[in-house]
């Protein structure tokens, strides 16, 4: 990882080819409420992709499908090739997919630092007697470690508030330490629910630089969440748009602005 | 004045790292152990040592574990007594087993038992949370308990039903039974204690430690950070068993030196060391020494201070002040420092790196 | 769906009913399979014997399913002085036992100091409002919004602070309940039934009687009053009953109150059948397991968890107990519960816990 800011405006090194992920006609339900019908969509490799959609329309449940915190009682989710009925939480987390939460999900007790380290969790292999006595091999793990995650740390403009519990800091920081902690875990593809709800216009353009600096300097793909449509026309290379937990629309961020249903989803229909 | 971090530099994250980042920090740790080691064996009382500072080394080894579980991942246990007692019963039946292996061997071995007993009651921690948690673990309390009492072999079938401490030596020198100094005993368990919270230190900073907080905090976000959940919960069920298992075999046999340990790993114990890790500073390693000192010194020093300041209590009278104390201060503390002496003692060397100008 | 809310059942396995068949029919293939086995008749003590001699002395059963009734109702009416304080304050109230105790305590003492019987029982009254309002003003005002673990173990200090006062001021010696002077009933009643002799207690028909009773005003209580529909409020979010203007000091002094007479009624019933003393503490505990069975906030759960733990451990005591050198008592209504917590965490009746994010 290079913590030196780059040029983004230069040619973007994005490979957009492969499917890394896609959902195959998923349907989620709780008891009798349908959170999400019969949806399929694709994320291709190195690409950001949006989620967008007015509330309630499944969209948060849609990601808690990609990673395993909700299992869909129908359809699939193929992942880097691999299709699965079901998603475990840590194993979507082991197969390199991280996520951000719409309200902060940090670990309020611990330090921003300790936060980040925790994405690394699965990347140190050390048992737990070295661990104990944090001599040799788990010291050094521990400090490569630190290495990265001071890195992302530069990287997000963070340094000053390194060592501070995370629960006493302002609400964008605590989006930023959100990201940073999912950045530790060098995802393939990050989600992010939302990353700029509740932000002020200055908040927001940092977060926007932010992400499409993951996309470009390290080629993370990314499927985002958010209700701002300027951020999400700017940001993204597709759209995918859900109302009432259907699909209603999917392309560019062009071809939806212009789709019918969008517009009546968004602006109700004239009867 | 001489408490400044201004000046000290850190070139490397392993200096960075360090449990102690400050110098006056270091210093002040190697002084109190110097303390530890030569003022206190030398001029402490052998009533002292033997009642005041034995115990408060083997509180703070149970506290440290039972914090933790507690106070590091968030699981409350109303069972640390059982599980010391598994400890106790351990030592005593490998020093039976093992009459040749040294005795300290046995004790650090004998946490080994009490670590699996502590994993096997900590298995519906997975499906239960707080209060439901903390009523399972009185299962465990009270099974455990009984266990001690109607297991015969635990005993060795004796009539009296307690544990006899048999004398073992190193180099000559008895360690246990009844011709052990204080002194003796107090060194073993100094080492004991320093070793064991180096391990902690070391686990809570670490990987682990931070996996156990994350499930304290957000256990779904850990979740999905790739931490496996069982795992975290069990291991923090094994270690801080552990702990309470080798604090269990060191009261029995470098403190009380025999006796009805059943009566002694009773629920009272439980609820005090949860105390002594609420007063302490929950999450806090020495937050588990100050709970420790303050809940085992405190009736000593209600008995036999009070009088001495020519106050007359009785020794009934003093335990009942002592309930009415432990649980004033623990409303107290919980509504002026939820984070207990540790938050306190953090306060004041804040206080004292910006002395005498605050602002 | 914009919030985590629940999770749905994952797979087949996760449905209890499913799990509960394997589980049985696990147990019987494993139990033919013993008993096939078994060559020194150990599961034959366990799982034959014990039906065989309740079979032989159906008088003796009665006798413990009625023993076990009655240790179920007292801790019933200790489990719902829990559930009235976790429904109306969110708070888990670990010392609703050693308030019995106090209670009880209280009125033998001021009994013991020459107060009338009735009198002592109104002050008794008075001394809980007392305390109700102490908890209020010192405990529970400070910690509001405080997350529930931490009024969880304020409660702990409470606990600790009524047995040091309690026995600071009473001794800690056994008393005799004044039973004879509340004109309580004594003596058993015979019945001649099923070839024997089962002999029924009068005081614990009265303390079914009194706990029924007290029970069905409760409900009625909270149910259709004012206050009652108030002190709901108040156990769904503290914030939110403050922004429609409940007093939530209020609420908490009547419903600590409350706790405070199902706790002094509890005393007297059991201090009527045993003695006044401290031991009642770890009894006392057993109201966490009725708990567990019956969820947190659910008073028939209480009352129904109640009696499954009293009659489950006085048969597994009689029966079992004896297999195992005895005195399983102790911790048999533990396991009980601990069991039925695998296949169903949120109790008999309690609400679904939901987890959110």
């Amino acid at each position: 990882m290079n913590a030196e800011p780059m040029n983004v405006t230069g040619t973007p090194l994005r490979d957009k080819g492969e499917v890394l992920l896609s959902v195959e006609n998923i349907s989620l339900r709780f008891g009798g409420v349908k959170a999400i019908t019969d949806v399929s969509f694709d994320i291709r490799k190195g690409e950001i992709r949006a989620i967008i959609g007015p509330n309630g329309a499944g969209k948060t449940s849609m990601l808690n499908c990609i990673n395993g915190f909700y299992q869909p009682q129908e359809g699939r989710v193929v992942f880097k090739g691999e299709r699965r009925a079901k998603m475990r939480p840590h194993r979507a987390a082991a197969g390199g997919i991280a996520r951000t939460f719409q309200n902060v999900a940090l670990f309020k007790g611990m330090s921003t630092l300790d936060n980040i380290m925790t994405g690394r969790t699965l990347k140190m292999k050390r048992g737990f007697f070295w661990q104990a006595l944090r001599h040799g091999p788990a010291l050094h793990e521990e400090i490569e470690h630190r290495r990265v995650v001071e890195d992302i740390i530069d990287f997000l403009q963070i340094e000053h508030i390194r060592k501070l519990p995370v629960g006493k800091l302002p609400y964008g920081l605590q989006k930023r330490v959100e990201l940073g902690r999912a950045l530790a875990m060098e995802p393939e593809l990050l989600l992010l629910d939302e990353p700029m709800a509740g932000m002020n216009l200055e908040e927001k353009e940092d977060m926007c630089r932010f992400i499409l600096d993951v996309n470009n300097q390290f080629g993370t793909t990314i499927a985002l969440i958010e209700h701002d449509m300027g951020v999400v026309m700017d940001l993204s290379d597709r759209v995918v748009v859900l109302e009432y937990g259907r699909k209603i629309a999917d392309g560019t961020p062009d071809e939806v602005k212009r789709d019918q249903k969008v517009i009546d989803a968004y602006l109700g229909v004239a009867h | 004045m001489l408490y400044r971090e201004a000046g000290q530099y850190k070139s490397t994250y392993a200096a960075d790292m360090g449990v102690f980042p400050l110098r006056e920090d270091r210093i002040g740790i190697a002084v109190i152990l110097a303390i530890a080691l030569v003022a206190i064996p030398f001029f402490g009382s052998d009533f002292f040592i033997a009642s005041v500072m034995i115990p408060f080394l083997v509180f703070s080894l149970a506290a440290i574990g039972l914090n933790i579980l507690t106070g590091y991942t968030g699981l409350i246990s109303l069972g640390t007594a059982a599980f010391m007692g598994v400890g106790a019963y351990s030592c005593y039946k490998l020093t039976t087993l093992f009459p040749g292996v040294n005795i300290i061997v046995l004790i650090l071995l004998s946490g080994l038992f009490s670590a699996g007993i502590g994993v096997l009651f900590g298995l519906p921690s997975l499906r239960i949370k707080g209060f439901y948690l903390a009523v399972a673990t009185l299962a465990a309390q009270f099974f455990l308990q009984w266990a001690f009492v109607r297991v015969p072999w635990l005993f060795n079938y004796n009539a009296s039903g307690a544990i006899e401490v048999p004398q073992r030596t190193l180099f000559d020198i008895p360690l246990t039974g009844a011709s052990a100094t204080p002194e003796t005993r107090y060194f073993v368990c100094l080492g004991l204690v320093v070793v064991l919270t180096w391990f902690a230190s070391n686990l809570v900073h670490g990987k682990l430690g931070r996996s156990w907080m994350a499930v304290r905090d957000m256990d779904i976000a850990a979740e999905l950070m790739g931490i496996k959940l069982l795992n975290a919960k069990l291991m923090a069920f094994a270690v801080s068993s552990y702990f309470a298992g080798v604090a269990g075999a060191m009261m029995i046999f470098l403190w009380y030196g025999g006796g009805e340990a059943a009566d002694v790993f009773s629920i009272r114990l439980s609820f005090s060391i949860l105390f002594m890790v609420i007063i302490g500073g929950l999450g806090s390693l020495i937050g588990s020494f100050f709970g420790a000192a303050f809940l085992s010194v405190l009736p000593t020093a209600l008995k036999f201070g009070l009088p001495a300041l020519g106050v007359p209590i009785g020794g009934a009278a003093a335990e009942h002040v002592t309930f009415m104390l432990v649980g004033a201060l623990i409303i107290t503390f919980l509504i002026v420092e939820p984070h207990g002496l540790a938050r306190l003692w953090q306060i004041g060397k804040q206080k004292l790196r910006t002395w005498p100008f605050p602002y | 769906m914009s919030d985590i809310a629940t999770r749905p059942a994952p797979n087949l396995l996760a449905s209890p009913l499913v799990k509960f068949g394997l589980l049985l029919a696990a147990i019987v293939v494993a139990l033919a399979a013993g008993i096939w086995l078994d060559s020194s008749n150990t599961l034959y003590a366990i799982f034959v014997d014990p039906f065989r001699q309740m079979a032989q002395a159906p008088d003796l059963l009665v006798q413990t399913i009625w023993e076990g009734l009655v240790s179920g109702v007292l801790y019933a009416l200790i489990a719902l002085g829990f559930v009235l304080i976790f429904k109306a304050s969110g708070v888990f109230n670990f010392a609703q036992g050693i308030m019995v105790v106090f209670a009880a305590l209280t009125l033998v003492g001021l009994y013991e100091k020459g107060v009338p019987a009735f009198l002592a029982v109104i002050i008794t009254l008075g001394v809980m409002f007392a305390l109700a309002v102490a908890i209020e003003r010192v405990v529970l005002r400070p910690l509001v919004n405080q997350p529930d673990i931490i009024l969880f173990m304020a409660t702990f200090g409470i606990t600790y602070f009524l047995i040091g006062f309690g026995e600071a001021l009473f001794g800690g010696n056994p008393k005799q309940m004044i039973a004879d002077q509340l004109y309580l009933p004594k003596g058993a009643i015979d019945l001649q039934i099923l070839g024997g002799l089962v002999s029924l207690q009068k005081i614990d028909i009265a303390a079914a009687v009194i706990a029924s009773l007290m029970i069905a005003a409760l409900a009625a209580f909270f149910q259709y009053t004012r206050i009652g529909r108030a002190l709901r409020a108040v156990a769904d979010s503290h914030k939110a009953a403050l922004s429609v203007g409940i007093s939530l000091n209020q609420i908490w002094v009547i419903v600590w109150f409350t706790a405070g007479i199902v706790a002094l009624i509890t005393g007297i019933m059991w201090g009527a059948r045993s003695d006044v003393s401290f031991a009642l503490e770890i009894v006392a505990l057993k109201a966490l397991p009725v708990l567990i069975l019956g969820g947190f906030t659910s008073i028939p759960g209480a009352i129904v968890g109640g009696l499954i733990i009293g009659i489950g451990e006085k048969l597994g005591e009689f029966y079992w107990g004896p297999l195992v050198g005895g005195g399983i008592e102790s911790w048999l209504a533990y396991f009980i519960a601990l069991g039925f917590l695998l296949f169903r965490p949120q109790g008999l009746f309690g609400d679904k816990i939901i987890e959110r994010i």
